[in-house]
């Protein structure tokens, strides 16, 4: 039974028909695409935020007082690195080899982990150099924007864990391809998430 | 170990929300003693609350809708007898009082009526009309519910335990803010909103993929029923718009509980970019609630007037125009922003730039009425009603989007008119009209007519007795959300507007009414063939109401309109439909994961809104186990074997082989 019948093809170009719903891979990995973009308009509205209150330091520090540059610039290799081991994950989940998928799992959680702590120290220190995000509207929306990717890559790693008891319980199931599948979309995407925080937030927030 | 919660949180001393809980609360009572004595709570469990099945998420959402209709219609009447009694006078309402029944009538009729009456209908119907057996992710169709069910039960608590937000429907900082609203009622209004969002965007993301990857074969873009499309529309706006919204009230929160200072007046936060984010989630939120009832009025229109949608593409084009342009107006609802002259006519030109597609769209309705054979039941009553109201409150809207003259007009009841002129006549009619019209899929038999028709009518003129003043006292100059006043001019015009809602009154109560005679007389009334008004698109192919799984064969389209062509292909050769082999089934497995999961959610937002931080980790430990244990899970489908499909399709199909033979031979 072919999958795509032609139609009217007696008007030279012949219409495709639509062949019917998509396989479930296709339809879980689009729908999580969708929310991959709908959580990217909500970091946008930080964005925003940010940028309109970039200068609102009402007295206080400012980025360029504030931000140590060299710091993020580890930061960003735990996490962009994370994302290579996480691609390797998903590549070893593919091929079916537990334990390189647990292995790489394990690396990418790690280095997720990294990269929390050295947030967590970096807002640890602005606390306690009197620069909290109670200072001004400017450190407001900075830990908010920030602290909303380690929150998600909070999130990320509770899901990373739970995916690997899931392999570890389960194995490699249809279902359970289909959220790692999406479990590496969502990996990948806070990392897109932090060149723009990176850009934004440390590159031109320290200009000002 | 309670947090901010005390004894002095239930106000006692306050009749009307006592009395008024007490109701409800004995009512709810009531009923579910009702339910557990006659042990329909297996059946309840197991058909409806952990039901993952679209029809009955969507009939449940429509529930709820109508429900949370009757609360917020008590607060609406009550602000027009308030403010019919209250010149020179403080009237029966104290002011604290009036601002929550102002803000929490609008909170309920925007969020938790207009918004789940829609997505119950696109949930109930769009399935169905694309011609597949389910949307895309069924599991989280039922925890979208239950979290817009989690926010609607958080709101009404808050009248019992606590307060609401007295700031109107939109928290305006710096109103809002701790330091002038200290109260638990912003903290109700911002969670249970957040929660509900919730569940609105994961609704969302499901119909958005439903429509563009889970169609029946043959069902191209161009032939989806008009319905798909302002489905397609509005989920869109949906995921674009509602994580705005999460974002904005997440930064408002941050301000009241961890003194941040995003929208202060200290320490350089800035209001204004509240009001900003704010209506760039709002402005398409309501095209949220208007696109899916321009998809139903073109449903009604073509099917009542037995003819295809006039200008089929040139609506499409419509549609997905105001999707777009809906993002680019958002600046008119505060002109008096100062923003100058020039961003101010841009938004002006834009906002009347939305006009155009929405024209068309009407011109397409007109179009498709005229020379067609028009049927004018009830349905259609509704369709008409929207046409006649919807165009005058577009034309105030096109007023309002004159910059001059909104600084005159802003924050007047000319708004509160225009407005209320276009929901109700737009979205709400658009309701019933889907409700009237769907009824008979989703239960098997018609509403009653002549009860339908005098609710129409009730509803009809009510508006226009209740809201036309409205304008007036605007030109008058009366601001919105007074609790009293001493201009006398004012008020024989607020005196005419109490009558009209009086007369909505009378409406809902012929619905009520509608309602339980239709129940009574279900026999009469049943719809046997599955096709009772002569329709056009699929949903009207399968039985009412359908089958679990919709289709024993997942039918195959050709053209726009195909439940209209496979009829005129039956009627042209009788006998040579093809009847392919019956094959096993398979349907997605009910869970309690969407109940359980909103149970832990409304435990986390009541902890939350009180300040009790244990019981938040209890909320949200087990939230994340409830998936957890969701994930865990062996089978996700269950088999409906092939000859029970075979026994459900035959019966119906004998069934429907016999009354066609019954009426031809009459």
């Amino acid at each position: 039974m072919s999958t795509v019948a032609l139609t009217d093809t007696h008007h030279g170009a012949a219409i495709r028909d639509w062949a019917g719903a998509a396989p479930k891979r296709i339809v879980t990995g689009y729908g999580f695409w969708i929310f991959i973009l709908s959580d990217m308009i909500m970091f946008s509205a930080f964005f925003a935020t940010y940028a309109v209150l970039l200068g609102q330091t009402a007295g206080g520090p400012s980025g360029r007082e504030l931000f140590d540059l060299r710091n993020v610039a580890i930061e960003t290799g735990f996490l962009l690195a994370s994302s290579f081991t996480c691609g390797l994950a998903s590549i070893a989940a593919d091929t079916r080899s537990t334990i390189w998928f647990q292995l790489a799992m394990a690396v990418t959680c790690a280095l997720g982990l990294g990269f929390l702590a050295i947030e967590g120290n970096e807002f640890a220190s602005l606390v306690a150099r009197g620069a909290g995000p109670t200072r001004s509207a400017f450190l407001s929306a900075f830990f908010t924007l920030v602290g909303c990717h380690g929150l998600h890559v909070s999130a990320g790693i509770l899901w990373l864990l739970t995916m690997m008891a899931q392999v570890f319980a389960k194995g490699f199931r249809a279902d359970i391809q289909r959220r790692i599948l999406c479990f590496a979309l969502f990996w990948h995407a806070l990392d897109i998430i932090w060149i723009a925080v990176f850009t934004v937030v440390y590159l031109i927030g320290s200009a000002i | 170990m309670l947090g901010k919660l005390t004894w002095d949180a239930i106000p006692l001393e306050q009749p009307i929300p006592m009395i008024a809980s007490g109701v409800v609360a004995l009512t709810i009572l009531a009923i579910l003693g009702w339910v557990v004595i006659k042990g329909h709570l297996p059946y309840l469990w197991r058909e409806w609350i952990t039901s993952v099945d679209h029809k009955r998420i969507g009939v449940m959402y429509t529930l709820l809708a109508m429900v949370m209709l009757l609360r917020g219609f008590a607060d609406a009447i009550m602000m027009r007898m308030q403010q019919s009694v209250a010149f020179h006078s403080q009237g029966f309402l104290p002011p604290e009082h009036y601002d929550q029944i102002f803000s929490a009538h609008g909170t309920i009729m925007i969020f938790f009526v207009a918004m789940p009456f829609m997505i119950g209908l696109m949930n109930f119907v769009v399935p169905l009309q694309l011609g597949v057996r389910d949307v895309a992710f069924p599991t989280l169709n039922s925890v979208g519910f239950w979290l817009t069910a989690t926010g609607a039960l958080l709101v009404n608590i808050s009248l019992v335990i606590g307060e609401f937000a007295r700031n109107g429907w939109l928290p305006y900082p710096p109103l809002s803010e701790l330091a002038y609203s200290p109260g638990v009622g912003v903290d109700y209004y911002l969670w249970s909103l957040e929660i509900s969002g919730a569940g609105t965007l994961v609704a969302g993301i499901n119909l958005v993929t439903t429509v563009l990857k889970v169609r029946t074969k043959g069902m191209n873009y161009l032939r989806m029923p008009m319905f798909c499309w302002t489905t397609l529309a509005t989920n869109l706006l949906i995921v674009a718009a509602f994580p705005i919204l999460t974002a904005t009230f997440a930064m408002l929160l941050l301000d009241r509980y961890l003194g941040f200072h995003f929208f202060t007046n200290e320490a350089g936060g800035n209001v204004m970019m509240f009001v900003n984010l704010i209506w760039a989630w709002g402005h398409p939120e309501v095209y949220i609630l208007v696109l899916p009832a321009f998809g139903i009025f073109s449903e009604v229109i073509s099917t009542f007037s037995g003819k295809p949608l006039f200008g089929y593409r040139s609506m499409v084009a419509a549609t997905m125009a105001i999707c777009i342009l809906s993002f680019m107006v958002w600046l008119h609802h505060f002109f008096t922003m100062g923003a100058g002259a020039d961003v101010n006519a841009i938004f002006g030109i834009a906002t009347m730039i939305i006009a155009v597609p929405t024209g068309v769209k009407v011109f397409n309705w007109l179009f498709t009425m005229y020379g067609g054979r028009v049927r004018f039941q009830t349905p259609l009553l509704w369709s008409i009603g929207f046409m006649v109201t919807f165009i005058i409150g577009g034309m105030t809207g096109v007023l309002l989007a004159v910059p001059p003259a909104d600084f005159v007009l802003h924050n007047s009841l000319f708004l509160v008119a225009h407005f209320h002129n276009v929901i109700i006549g737009g979205v709400l009619f658009g309701a019933f009209a889907g409700y009237t019209y769907w009824f008979p899929k989703a239960f098997g038999f018609k509403l009653h007519e002549g009860l339908g028709r005098a609710a129409f009518w009730c509803w009809l003129i009510g508006f226009y007795v209740a809201f036309m003043p409205l304008y007036v006292l605007g030109l008058l100059g009366m601001t919105r959300r007074m609790q009293h006043y001493d201009v006398a001019q004012w008020r024989p015009w607020l005196i005419v507007a109490a009558c009209g809602a009086t007369l909505i009154m009378c409406g809902i109560a012929f619905q009520i009414a509608q309602l339980v005679v239709s129940i009574r007389q279900r026999a009469q009334l049943r719809d046997e063939t599955g096709d009772p008004w002569d329709g056009r698109s699929l949903e009207w192919a399968t039985t009412s109401p359908p089958p679990a799984f919709n289709f024993a064969f997942l039918p195959e389209v050709t053209g726009e309109d195909a439940f209209w062509q496979f009829k005129k292909r039956a009627a042209e050769q009788p006998g040579a439909e093809e009847m392919p082999e019956y094959r096993d089934i398979e349907i997605p497995r009910n869970s309690a994961t969407g109940f359980v999961c909103a149970f832990f959610a409304t435990v986390m937002g009541f902890a939350l809104i009180w300040h009790i931080w244990w019981m938040v980790a209890v909320g949200a430990i087990g939230a994340f186990a409830t998936f957890v244990v969701f994930a865990w899970r062996d089978h996700d489908e269950d088999t409906v074997p092939a000859d029970e499909v075979a026994r459900i399709d035959g019966s119906s199909r004998a069934q429907r082989h016999a009354i066609l033979s019954r009426e031809a031979a009459e």
